[in-house]
């Protein structure tokens, strides 16, 4: 039997219930040692003295380490695997932990405690003494601030972040104009973080190699980039790539965290070098909101003009954002703008402003979150002033063919989406004017958005070793966040090869093994099974010319393209009673067992097509008006996401999806003072994840629709694409609801509940 | 974190025995709050005494009709035990609307009385803060005071005390037992217990170093009870505002009303005026409006708690609203969903 699309329970669900998954955090390790972090209280100038002889008297400190006294490091490559590290549009740190006494942001790592216990750490790491000659911070993005425009997302040639299309930005800028119908607001979102239930961790750990001068660095490390941070560690030490392992076997969770922050893991491997002991390092929960990245702030200006009867003429779509004053890395909320609807004239915009707060990176639909909650606003704005039903509008602008550069979709059945979400809310029942529904004091709304996420494909490899016994271990440099990477990848690779799930097992989280990408940008099902696809061709294309070769095989002499497998045999297409087992085949042939590799990358289909997942959201609310309370009556989403290889895993992964953005919409946000840089809110009592009490019965479903473009069994990536249009669902039902447009996220009683001139009246105690 | 040592008292005697030998000794009963509290650094004691095991967790109905809730009682066992759920349901509705199911298993009465402050610049030791440090300064006056108070606030500190229970004791009436560190016992009306931070932020209560909270004495009450919660998530949050309403109906008229609010200020905050204005009257919105604007006539909003004034009379008046009976609550009587302001995600607008 397939077991590509069946519900198969989690493979490590077992485990990770039972306590036997042991993350990162979690291992013991001979002779461990703990490492503190102590961080900076000031967030910009430089650090003047450090006085860590207190700490250094405190019981059980093995080590203080400061930027006078911690190993020296190289630098970091500008660029890796394509990806821009360094500089505007690049994704990491500009700077290296302990190197100079440089402050960028409060909370910087300005010295590392070493001690036999984690309480002896933390008590010592309170006795450090760090004076600093502090100078003004840039901690709030204004008119005033000094921006920068970065060309690329990430450095991609295919990303631009300035962009117009059908003429000039004069001219598009014209057409908008022009347009009959048009609406423009400025749209803002909060600084966010992933706050994954796992905290960042590392432990890490030298050897001495026997048989050389060198020096192998072990990291056991809660990372979802094991090849991208395998190559910066190296790097940084001065070692060979072969001569650093990371590994990765459960993570609690990363959304776009721990894949890019690798001055925390660099951190604990120094204290590793300077005291020669195997080091643990776990984040606090209040050090994630400093340490393990953020989705930045954006300040975004929406501009649709369109035709009195709904087609879009012009849209102009510009960003204003921030990063630290370490990173370039940027939200680049115009990706979907180029892609979501068909519309001929186009101007994104994407500026930059670097303040002395903490480095953002990747969160779950980078760009795509905030952006498409600012189009998908936007949107139901102009379809209300245009007098259409919103979905009516959608459809008015349908996309036939990718608008940015007119190729054919690979596989898009958006429609189908639109209609079957709209059953399943009761879209006919909505009116077409706000504040007309009630149910007991609650006003009522209902809103929809459109969702998409690029279908992206990297390089991948992929290693079977096939036994004798008729077991599988298929082995990649990939990871498991928590979506069920370990459960999906063995079903691929079981109907890859021929077996039975139980008979294949899948081994990822090491970066011995071969290539795999970083988990992220809902790629990694596309590339890694495509890789495991090739690997499996080569694994029976070896037991075929292995029968072929025998005479007392049943299968002796025939060609290679009349032969099939299934259930552990091989077989004669033509005449499937005659074939034979693998491990028949195996065992006369005096094998243990065989090996086969094989290695995927985006193929020529790239050019022909353009791929993504797409779908639609839909929601009902209830607002007290008085209380300013938005509770979500129901969503439902509907995706076409390509195939699904396990319902189950798909299931959980965009109801998480879904769960982000009721999140987006209604309760995430993080404060940071705004003289300081400290972070107001830095912990999950007051950064609000949204409750079960939040989260209302969510209604997903597929289209299961394979994708005829996509290698492998045509699955597209739906790790992100859940919290795309999610938050603007909810907050154009909230509309709809109380006829009232809220412009900001996150949508707070605070906001909903305004005081009158009164009552505002700003008599603070002074 | 600081270094501490711990020990274990086994009963009241040897709780205060423990405290009096002590120098910077402080007693430890759940822990949930003052355990972060030491992790960050914001709490240093030398030493805890551990008083979990004093058997203070006893819930007993008194001959005079008053409901003795032992100080070591968790405040799960408070809230659903029969004679709260039955007479005090406004007691039950602020519990359950506070923390978690776990932490409220760990978190004992007295613990709840002594909750710090939610201000996050009480938390964070690198910012000025003259309740944490006497006479640093106040870090949140011109900081993000999203959270903080608009009512008997003062120049030194503008912060809140986070507890829903202590609303809801505070307008039954509750009596606090206390036993002192040299031997002998004093009474501290609720109204008493917490104070407005004035030039001594420092102290949150009228308790005395080394005193020791026994119970929370609930007078015997036949009338309504209710709690009405506003929070920026539908569980699991502290208060952006609350209220608490105590309620004694003779036919359709008001006999006796306690109005209280929470998160609004340094301590539960009695609406002192609304017993006499509420006395003899019918339940009425315009007359629950009255009382609200009036509650507020003294707030001082400042940059970024101005909401709290309109949010706070509307939550005011809801509550009386559904106390009265001129509005259906919102879930049974005792339960989260009673006081959970705006009901909780999902199909069913009441639950």
């Amino acid at each position: 039997m397939e077991s590509i699309g069946q519900p198969i329970d989690r493979l490590d669900g077992r485990l990770k219930v039972t306590g036997g998954a042991r993350y990162t955090a979690e291992l013991d390790l001979p002779d461990l040692v703990y490492g503190v972090i102590v961080g900076s209280t000031v967030p910009s100038g430089r650090i003047r003295q450090v006085d860590a002889a207190p700490a250094e008297r405190a019981p059980g400190v093995l080590k203080v380490l400061t930027h006078e006294n911690a190993p020296r490091l190289l630098p970091i490559p500008a660029e890796l695997s394509g990806i821009r590290l360094l500089g505007d549009g690049g994704v990491g740190e500009e700077y290296l932990p302990l190197q100079a006494a440089q402050v960028y942001f409060a909370g910087q790592p300005v010295a590392f405690v070493v001690a036999r216990t984690f309480e002896q750490a933390r008590h010592a790491a309170t006795l450090v003494r760090v004076e600093y000659d502090a100078v003004a911070p840039k901690l709030v993005m204004n008119a005033g601030s000094m921006a920068t425009r970065p060309d690329k997302f990430l450095g991609r040639p295919d990303e631009a972040l300035q962009a117009t299309r059908g003429g000039d930005a004069a001219a598009v800028r014209g057409v908008f104009d022009a347009s009959p119908v048009r609406v423009s607001h400025t749209y803002t979102t909060p600084i966010e973080h992933h706050s994954p239930l796992e905290m960042s961790a590392t432990i890490a750990l030298w050897v001495r190699m026997p048989d050389r001068a060198s020096a192998q660095l072990t990291l056991y490390d809660t990372c979802r980039n094991l090849k991208g941070n395998q190559t910066i560690l190296a790097q940084v030490f001065g070692l060979p790539t072969a001569n650093v392992r990371i590994v990765s076997q459960f993570i609690g969770g990363a959304f776009g965290a721990k894949g890019f922050q690798w001055n925390t893991p660099i951190l604990c491997a120094l204290a590793a070098k300077a005291t020669g002991r195997t080091v643990k390092l776990v984040l606090t929960r209040q050090q994630m909101f400093l340490l393990a990245g953020q989705r930045a702030a954006t300040e975004q200006g929406y501009a649709i003009g369109a035709e009195a009867g709904g087609e879009i003429r012009a849209v102009l779509h510009t960003t204003r954002t921030h990063s630290s004053a370490i990173s370039g890395y940027i939200e680049p909320c115009g990706r979907t703008t180029k892609i979501l609807y068909s519309l001929p004239h186009l101007e994104i915009s994407h500026e930059l402003v670097r303040l002395n707060l903490p480095t953002p990176c990747p969160m779950r639909a980078p760009g795509e979150a905030p952006g498409t909650w600012a189009q998908e606003t936007a949107m139901d704005e102009l379809a209300e002033k245009l007098g259409m039903d919103p979905l009516t509008f959608r459809l008015r602008n349908y996309a036939d063919v990718d608008p940015e550069n007119g190729k054919p979709w690979s596989s898009k059945h958006l429609k189908e989406c639109y209609t079957r979400g709209a059953e399943l809310i009761g879209w006919d029942r909505r009116p077409s004017q706000p504040r007309r529904m009630r149910e007991g004091q609650y006003l009522v709304g209902y809103g929809m958005a459109t969702t998409i996420y690029p279908a992206g494909q990297r390089g991948a490899a992929a290693r079977i070793i096939l036994s004798a016994d008729g077991s599988a271990v298929v082995r990649s440099a990939t990871h498991d966040q928590g979506n069920g990477a370990y459960t999906i990848l063995a079903q691929v690779a079981a109907d890859a090869l021929g077996l039975p799930l139980a008979r294949v097992r899948f081994e990822l989280g090491d970066s011995d093994f071969p290539q795999a990408p970083p988990a992220g940008g809902s790629a990694t099902t596309v590339s890694v099974s495509a890789a495991i696809e090739q690997a499996s061709t080569q694994a029976k294309r070896q037991l075929m010319e292995l029968a072929v070769a025998e005479v007392s095989s049943p299968l002796y002499s025939a060609k290679l393209k009349d032969i099939g497998a299934s259930n552990g045999r091989l077989f004669l297409r033509s005449d499937p009673g005659r074939g034979e087992e693998y491990t028949a085949i195996l065992r006369r042939t005096q094998r243990k067992h065989i090996t086969a590799d094989g290695e995927a990358k985006p193929g020529p289909e790239r050019e022909a097509f353009s791929f993504s997942s797409f779908g639609a959201v839909f929601a009902k609310v209830r607002v007290d008006p008085e209380l300013g309370t938005v509770r979500i009556a129901q969503v439902a989403g509907v995706y076409d996401v390509g195939r699904v290889i396990n319902p189950k895993t798909t299931r959980s992964q965009l109801h998480g999806g879904i769960g982000f953005g009721i999140g987006m919409a209604l309760t995430e946000e993080t404060i940071y003072d705004s003289r300081t840089g400290r972070a107001v809110i830095r912990d999950l009592a007051d950064y609000h994840i949204p409750s079960m009490a939040d989260t209302p019965l969510i209604t997903v479903e597929t289209l299961d629709i394979a994708d005829p473009q996509i290698p492998g069994p045509g699955a597209r990536g739906l790790g992100e694409i859940g919290i795309v249009g999610t938050a603007a669902a909810i907050t154009n039902a909230v509309y709809h609801a109380t006829g009232i447009r809220y412009r900001s996220l996150p949508l707070t009683p605070a906001k909903m509940v305004v005081p009158t001139a009164a009552e505002s009246r700003n008599t603070a105690t002074t | 974190m600081h270094p501490f040592r711990y020990d274990r008292a086994l009963t009241v005697q040897e709780a205060l025995q423990s405290i009096r030998n002590g120098k910077n000794t402080a007693f430890l009963a759940g822990g949930t709050s003052q355990i972060d509290l030491m992790k960050e650094d914001v709490h240093r004691p030398d030493a805890l005494v551990d008083i979990k095991r004093v058997p203070l967790a006893g819930i007993l109905l008194l001959p005079d009709g008053v409901l003795r809730l032992g100080a070591n009682a968790s405040n799960n066992d408070v809230a659903y035990h029969p004679l709260v759920q039955k007479q005090y349901p406004g007691l039950a509705e602020a519990i359950l609307a506070g923390a978690s199911p776990q932490i409220r298993n760990m978190a004992s009465m007295g613990g709840n009385l002594l909750q710090r402050t939610r201000c996050p610049y009480f938390r964070d030791t690198a910012m000025a803060c003259n309740k944490r440090e006497p006479g640093t300064g106040c870090s949140a006056l011109e900081g993000i005071n999203r959270v903080h108070a608009v009512l008997g606030a003062s120049e030194k500190c503008i912060a809140t005390h986070p507890s829903d229970m202590c609303v809801a004791l505070a307008v039954l009436d509750a009596l606090v037992q206390v036993q002192k560190p040299g031997g002998g016992r004093r009474t501290i009306r609720f109204r008493d217990f917490h104070r407005l931070p004035g030039n001594e932020p420092q102290k949150d209560s009228a308790l005395e170093p080394g005193e020791l909270i026994t119970s929370v004495d609930l007078p015997a009450f036949a009338g309504r009870s209710h709690y009405l919660k506003v929070r920026e998530r539908a569980s699991y949050a502290f208060a952006l505002v609350s209220v608490a309403v105590a309620l004694e109906m003779e036919g359709d008229t008001i006999k006796t009303a306690r109005v209280a609010l929470g998160s609004v200020a340094h301590k539960p905050w009695l609406v002192e005026d609304a017993g006499k204005r509420l006395q003899g009257k019918k339940p009425d919105v315009a007359l629950f409006r009255a009382v609200a604007d009036d509650a507020f006539k003294d707030a001082k909003p400042l940059e970024h708690n101005g909401y709290k004034i309109p949010l706070g009379k509307n939550t005011l008046v809801r509550a009386l609203m559904e106390t009265s009976g001129l509005m259906p609550l919102q879930g049974p009587a005792g339960t989260a969903f009673a006081s959970s302001a705006g009901g909780v995600a999902g199909d069913e607008a009441v639950a």
